[in-house]
């Protein structure tokens, strides 16, 4: 294996915290013949020693529709009242080339579930001001009904409105910090 | 504990205001239950209407809404599903979804009936609008069916089976609006 390959095959060491300007946090769930969206903004991001930890504020959660805003943060989907963050943990990093999986540890609503977050890498590159960067673009899907969030409607042909399963989608840009 | 308890019936003898009466002579000491008997006064929704403020009657039911700490419902059943009075107070007290009253509120459906069923459409539909409205729903069940052999003619509730079942539900509602009870992860 040469030096060059070493490199992309490394997990990044040290710390690095996420520039939320350039990252987001999104969902999509399948919705009657389309897609639903929406985003989480307030939200932080670390990779420490080889551990990603993401927290995200469920209340700051932006769609087109403040009454879907209400909903979405009532006791029916996320409770932010009781249950105001979603958590990520992983456990491990399994890069292979610009791919990587992250097991760990989910948590939404304050129930926690293991889940892998897969993807790919990007960097680490120098950016126009000297610091730093890692890119993961990583995404799972979960049933959300494992999690408390069992709210549909039936459409006129019987099938529900809503699918179960949700795609969650975390596009971070990591800045590494000095020692 | 303060608990607003809102009947679905109109009815001078209704069964399900008896199950209310009676729940609040059930409660435990540090729970007062506060009967709502403005249900009558509650105008047609109308969007035309319903500014800030909205009419009286509506403020007064949203006030008493927003200062309860839970709320306990009992509701016949019409036609397989809410009495329109009902879903009519509900229909304005929702208003405006995202800041309405019963936003995160904790919430209690039990319901009655003259025949067998006890009214468990109704109980089914009216949680299932309360959710939609923001509303905390706690997981308490009761449906007292054949209600005109357990309430007597001066409107006593006489079946202990339903007196210990109206505890119980009590008790699960109030467990839902204790934060502390809900923190723990599943």
């Amino acid at each position: 294996m040469s030096a060059t390959e070493q490199i992309e095959q490394a997990i990044p060491t040290g710390t690095w915290t996420a520039d939320t300007v350039h990252s987001g946090i999104t969902f999509e769930v399948p919705y009657a013949v389309a897609t639903f969206r929406g985003e989480v903004p307030a939200f932080e991001a670390s990779l420490v020693d080889g551990t990603l930890t993401g927290v995200a504020q469920i209340a700051s959660l932006t769609v087109k529709d403040e009454n879907l805003h209400a909903h979405l943060t009532s006791p029916e989907f996320f409770d932010a009242e009781r249950h105001p963050e979603v958590t990520f943990v992983s456990s491990e990093i399994r890069r292979d080339g610009d791919s990587v999986e992250l097991p760990g540890e989910l948590t939404i609503k304050g129930i926690t579930r293991p889940a892998t977050l897969a993807g790919t890498i990007t960097g680490p590159a120098v950016d126009h001001l000297g610091a730093t960067r890692v890119g993961l673009h990583l995404q799972t899907t979960v049933d959300r009904t494992q999690f408390g969030m069992t709210f549909n409607m039936p459409l006129p042909n019987g099938e529900p409105a809503l699918s179960n399963d949700v795609t969650l989608k975390a596009e971070l840009t990591l800045v590494g910090q000095e020692a | 504990m303060n608990v607003l308890a809102i009947s679905g019936s109109l009815r001078a003898d209704s069964h399900n205001t008896a199950l209310l009466r009676a729940l609040r002579e059930e409660a435990p000491s540090g729970v007062e239950i506060e009967l709502w008997d403005g249900l009558r006064e509650i105008p047609p929704y109308d969007a035309d209407a319903d500014g800030a403020p909205g009419p009286a009657t509506v403020e007064s039911l949203r006030s008493l809404v927003r200062d309860a700490d839970a709320v306990f419902f009992a509701t016949p059943e019409y036609n397989s599903s809410i009495p329109g009075a009902l879903k009519n107070a509900l229909d304005w007290a929702s208003r405006p979804i995202a800041t309405n009253a019963f936003r995160n509120k904790p919430v209690a459906v039990i319901g009655s009936s003259a025949g067998a069923f006890g009214g468990v459409w109704a109980a089914a539909e009216l949680r299932k609008v309360l959710g939609a409205m923001g509303a905390r729903v706690a997981d308490a069940e009761l449906a007292v069916g054949h209600a005109a052999e357990k309430i007597d003619e001066s409107g006593c509730l006489v079946d202990d089976d339903v007196r210990q079942s109206l505890r119980d539900a009590l008790a699960t509602l109030v467990a839902v609006t204790s934060p502390s009870t809900n923190l723990v992860a599943a």
